[in-house]
Order: structure tokens, then sequence, then C-alpha cells
């Protein structure tokens, strides 16, 4: 205990002192909760479009205000030619184009079906798909004020533990854990071969420290760090961007707490791997990328493909981002999150043994 | 007493030897040099010796401990100090220096008298980051570092090395000094002017020991007369003696040449002549006694600027 004490006097005076470090872990994370954010959204809003409405009543105005009026869209210069249309498409100056059909009003009116052509840029195919709700929802309910004839089924939608949809309520508890994971991987690994850069492990190694020693206190000041930031990173989703918190916050420190110890083992198996804080620095990147690409965070991971699914069950990150949104939107308990507070269980045995297997005061 | 006793270790890495067996002992409270050129394989056996990389062969006890299997207990006994500084940049003299005793489960105060020699020259920069000291600074304050703790043997590597000239000799005043308090001192490095401060030197080269024996005893064993050539025409002179019958070998030393004739008896007046038939007038020709370098050169018939004639 001395001895680890010792050690983790002189990390911390350390980690204080570097002046390249000190921002990396107090401002970036709140550049990043903040940016991130607001700025990753999947809303898509104010969509340039071209109407040509070839019909010219009252029911095709009021189509076009309802489109109008809403913050979705904003018409620009209304047209009669396809070409001209077909070309601000091309161009990139319209992201739809929507065609009123001529004799709307009057085959509406006989109840006769209309169909309104819809022409999307779907060079990014998510946002088209986006958009394209959106039409059609503004055109169900222009469907619905004119529409004389019986009801047929209808959907009514409710949106739980999002109620609103709010697209930050979604991002904000993923990106909370992605703050905790540069903390627990990059900063860990880079301290550990910092020492082995420098040299200094040599010095270090000839004095009698034990292994489990040096490995406690190198992390614990990472794990103790973490936490802190995670504390922080609640306040900010609190107050600036009112995160529901519906389950016990204790349940989701202690499940950081856990989800930190693999991924600090994560970081030091890298660091016992490379010599250089350049060489860890590649491979924690070249891991956190596939990690925070197949986590959950962006896309759904019931919509990878069955393979990614599999990957995901070793993927930490997916699982925490799991349980950080369970527990804080939905209010999940621990009996709620047993299968994927089992997987980091695991895996921080795992991850840790291997780690410090790895670490060797002696080469052969 | 034997302090090191160093019985055919080796270290190989796959197929290429680092340091090929090698055997010798280092008495209790002896200055023991290891004087050899970067890449003989000093590093090596040092770091096998402070129980950091594993032999493929061979035995060694410091301290009558074995360096592989009592390698827990024989660190609380060795003072190790790697060839490139391996102390805190970013922490204090006295931050470092506090850091390692306490390590050790020492304090400074407790054994100040072991440092205060060394540290004496540092206290006024306690507070100064490690990392802005000078060469000979830094050197000094890993001495202390690897002191703090009472070692019974040092292990210094190349601990001069990048250090002024000045502080070099200040070192080698303070390493003698804890000789003569008893310790038992292991120190490499690539310059032969400092092996006459040790009381027993090893010429290492390409991972073999070429030869141990007290500095004096290695100037001794020059096997052939050597003098010295000074001239303001090097060259011409060098090239001239590369042709004398009776060459054995002719290489730059410093501002002169050094030339080794291959008889018992050289006659100086003899080599002036063919000097000055070959247009080099104003040779000085001497005869001198060989030092260490001398010795290191006549062993490696490979090294580069020498000519080997014979």
């Amino acid at each position: 205990m001395r001895i680890i004490a010792i050690i983790l006097r002189k990390e911390f005076r350390q980690i204080f002192r570097n002046r390249a470090m000190l921002p990396i872990l107090f401002v970036l994370p709140v550049i990043q909760l903040l940016v991130l954010s607001y700025a990753a959204t999947f809303e898509v809003r104010e969509t340039p479009l071209v109407v040509i409405d070839q019909d010219r009543s009252e029911t095709s105005r009021a189509l076009i205000a309802r489109l109008d009026a809403s913050l979705y869209f904003q018409i620009g210069e209304q047209t009669t030619s396809m070409e001209e249309a077909e070309r601000a498409l091309l161009f990139g100056e319209v992201d739809m184009v929507m065609t009123i059909p001529s004799g709307l009003e009057r085959d509406l009116g006989a109840g006769q079906p209309v169909i309104v052509q819809v022409v999307l840029d779907a060079e990014d195919g998510a946002t088209a798909g986006i958009v394209q709700s959106y039409a059609t929802q503004i055109i169900n309910q222009v469907n619905a004020d004119i529409s004389l004839g019986p009801p047929g089924i209808r959907i009514a939608p409710s949106h739980w533990y999002n109620p609103n949809l709010e697209y930050t309520t979604f991002m904000v508890p993923g990106i909370l854990v992605l703050l905790v994971t540069i903390i627990g991987t990059f900063l860990s690994a880079m301290n550990v071969v910092r020492e082995k850069e420098i040299g200094t492990i040599e010095q270090l190694n000839v004095t009698p420290i034990k292994r489990y020693q040096f490995v406690v206190a190198k992390l614990l000041p990472f794990w103790i760090i973490g936490m802190a930031e995670l504390g922080v990173g609640l306040v900010i989703a609190k107050i600036v961007f009112s995160v529901p918190m519906v389950g016990s916050l204790w349940l989701v420190f202690a499940l950081a707490g856990l989800y930190l110890l693999v991924m600090l083992g994560l970081g030091l198996w890298i660091s016992t791997l490379t010599d250089t804080q350049q060489q860890a620095m590649f491979v924690a990147w070249f891991l956190m990328v596939i990690f925070i690409l197949l986590s959950g965070l962006f896309t759904p991971i019931d919509s990878m493909p069955r393979w990614a699914q599999i990957v995901t069950e070793f993927n930490p990150i997916a699982h925490f981002i799991e349980i950080m949104r369970r527990i804080l939107l939905k209010g999940a308990g621990f009996q709620d999150v047993t299968r994927q507070t089992a997987a980091l269980a695991i895996q921080a045995v795992l991850m840790l043994t291997l780690a410090v297997r790895q670490y060797q005061k002696r080469t052969g | 007493m034997t302090a090191v006793d160093i019985k055919a270790l080796e270290k190989r890495f796959g197929k290429t030897a680092a340091l090929e067996p090698v055997t010798f002992s280092v008495a209790e409270g002896e200055l023991f040099g290891l004087i050899g050129p970067d890449g003989a394989g000093k590093t090596t056996l040092f770091r096998m010796l402070a129980t950091l990389v594993l032999p493929t062969g061979g035995t060694a006890t410091v301290d009558g401990l074995d360096v592989v299997r009592d390698y827990r207990e024989l660190r609380n006994r060795l003072g190790y100090m790697p060839g490139r500084f391996a102390l805190y940049q970013d922490l204090t003299v006295a931050e470092n220096l506090k850091f390692f005793a306490s390590i050790f489960g020492a304090t400074i105060e407790s054994n100040y008298e072991m440092i205060r020699d060394i540290y004496g020259q540092l206290e006024p920069f306690r507070d100064r980051r490690a990392g802005a000291l000078s060469g000979g600074m830094k050197q000094k304050l890993a001495l202390s570092c690897a002191l703090i703790h009472r070692p019974r043997v040092l292990l210094l590597d190349e601990p001069t090395t990048g250090v002024d000239a000045v502080s070099r000799l200040e070192f080698w005043d303070v390493l003698t000094r804890l000789r003569d308090s008893g310790l038992t001192i292991l120190v490499s490095t690539p310059y032969m002017d400092e092996a006459a401060r040790c009381d027993r030197v090893a010429l290492i080269q390409d991972g073999h020991i070429l030869e141990i024996n007290t500095p004096t005893g290695i100037e001794d064993s020059y096997p052939l007369p050597l003098l010295s050539v000074k001239s303001s025409d090097r060259l011409t002179a060098k090239r001239a003696l590369e042709r004398f019958p009776f060459a054995y070998s002719v290489y730059p030393f410093g501002e002169e040449l050094h030339f080794t004739d291959s008889r018992a008896e050289p006659s100086v007046s003899e080599i002036k002549t063919w000097l000055h038939e070959a247009g080099v007038a104003d040779a000085e020709v001497t005869v001198i006694r060989a030092g260490i370098e001398d010795v290191f050169m006549h062993r490696m018939p490979t090294v580069e600027g020498q000519t080997g004639v014979a």
C-alpha cells in the first residue's frame, strides 16, 4: 500500500504538471460533449426544395403552404420546367423536387387516387430517407384534412422514453461513454508507454516495486479521473441538455467503474505491445475507431449484418452505451442490464489478466 | 570476497550474439571498468547484471545473489544507472531523489552521508525540474538516485557519455571516493582515457572480452615498440611509414601518428631518415609507452583508420 501511495503521488504530480495532458483531461471532454451533441445531429432541417405545381388549385397551394410552414422544408423559386428542376437537383441547389400533377383537386374531389411525385437527391441515403419521411408525413396530414371518405387504418405513434424525439437525449449518454473511454484507454496507454519511451521504466524496473503495485498505481489515477469526468459529463447532460435521468445514478457509476477497468486494461495491454507514444496512439486509434463505429452510437446495432452483431458482443463500448441508455432513459435497474454487465465483467478480467501478464519487468 | 561473479554469461537474440560467453569476477570494493566501443555488448552485460534481461546462458551472482533466481532480493542491493538518463524530467531534483528513496523504504535524511559528496553540488537546484539540468548535473542526480538506498554494488552504464570534460573528471573523483568507502563499482565507458581511473579494466569488443588486467598491466601488454611521429605533413608521413620495411602498423592518434615497429629494437634515426627521404622534413620521432587505446587498436585489426601492415 505504501509503495502504491508513493507511485500514485508521483503520477498525479506528473499528470497535473503535463501541459499537454491537462487540456485533454478537462477542456476536451466538455467541448466534445457540447459540440458533438449539438452538431452531430440526425435531424434534417430546412431542406431546400422545388415544387412544380401543375395543378395551381386551392388544394395544391394548401399542400405547398404546409411544406413551407414546416421547419423541415424551405421552398425556393417555383418553376414549371422539369429540366430546370433537375439541374437544380444536380448542382445541389435543392435536395428535393416535388411534382404536383394537374387535376389534383379534381381527382381528389372525385375520390380518385392521385400520385404526387417526389424526387430526392439520394447521394446521402440516410438524409434522403429522413427527408422522404418528413414529406410523407406532411402529405398525409393534407390527406387527412381533405379526405371525406371512411377512415382506414391509422397509426397513432407514441414515442416512449424520448417522447419529443429529442436527438440529444439519445446521443448524450453515448457521447458520455466516449468521453470516459478516451480517458481510460488513451491516457493509460500513453502514460505507461511514456515511461518506456523516455527510458524511466529502466530505473523503475530495478527497484523492488512489484508488478501489481505498478499496475494499480498506474491505472488508478485514470480510473479516478474517468469517474470524475463522468460526473461532470452527467451534470452538463442534465443542465445543458435536460437529458432525463430516470434510473439510478449509483448504478451508472458502479457500472462505469467496471467499464473503466476493461478500458484501462486495454490501455495497459496496448502499452505493453508498443514502445513509443506514437505507436500506442496508432494502435489505440485503430481499435477505437472500430469499437466506436460498431458500438451502436451512430447506427443501430440491429441493422448491422449478422457477423457485425456477433463482433459487437466483444465490444465493451457497445455494452456500456446500451447500459447507459437503458439506465438513464428507461430507468433500467441492475436486473435489466445483467447480460451487458456480465460481458463487461468477463472482459475486465480477461483484459487485465492479459495486460498484467504481458507487462514484464524482465525481458527474455 | 567476490562482489560480482560471472561465469560463461551470454546473451543471444535469435542467431545474433549480443554477448559471447564471458567469465570474470570483480572483488569487493573494486572499481572495475568495461572499456569498449558502442555495440560491444557492455549494455547487454549491465542489463543482465541489473536483473532487467534474462541471460541465454551461464550464470552471474552479484553480492552473492543469483541474477536470475534471487532477482527480487538483489534489486534492493543494486544501484543501477542506465546509459540513458532515466529519471523523471518533469519532477524536480528533490522529488526524484525522494521518490527513489521512498520506493526502497529509505529517506534522504537517513542515507544523506552516502550522497553528501554529490548531492551537495545539486542542493542549490533542488527545486529545478530534472529536465532543465545540464548533462553533468543530470548524471550527478542519477548517481544520487542510484545510491540513495545504500546499494552494495553500483552498476554504471556509460555514466560520462555526453558529459563535458570537467564534469567527467569530477564524476570520476566521486567514483574514486565511493570506491574508497568500500562500494563495489562496475562502470562502462567508451572513453579510453577513463580506463586509467579504474582498478582493473576489461576490454570488450563485439561481444568478446579481449583482455582483463590493471590499466598498467594492459599498457604493458603492448607487444612491440611504439613510436609517436609528429609532422606538419601527416598524410605523407603516414604513407611513408606504411612503406617502411619494418612497419607493423600506423594510425593517426590525435595530432600525431602512432607507429609500431615490428622489431624489438627500432632505430629512431633510421625512421627519421626514411621519412626525410620521403619528403617529410620536420618529423619528430620518439619512443613512447603504449596507452590503453593503443592496446585496443592492436587487438582489433579491423578498426577503420588503422593500417595493418604486417
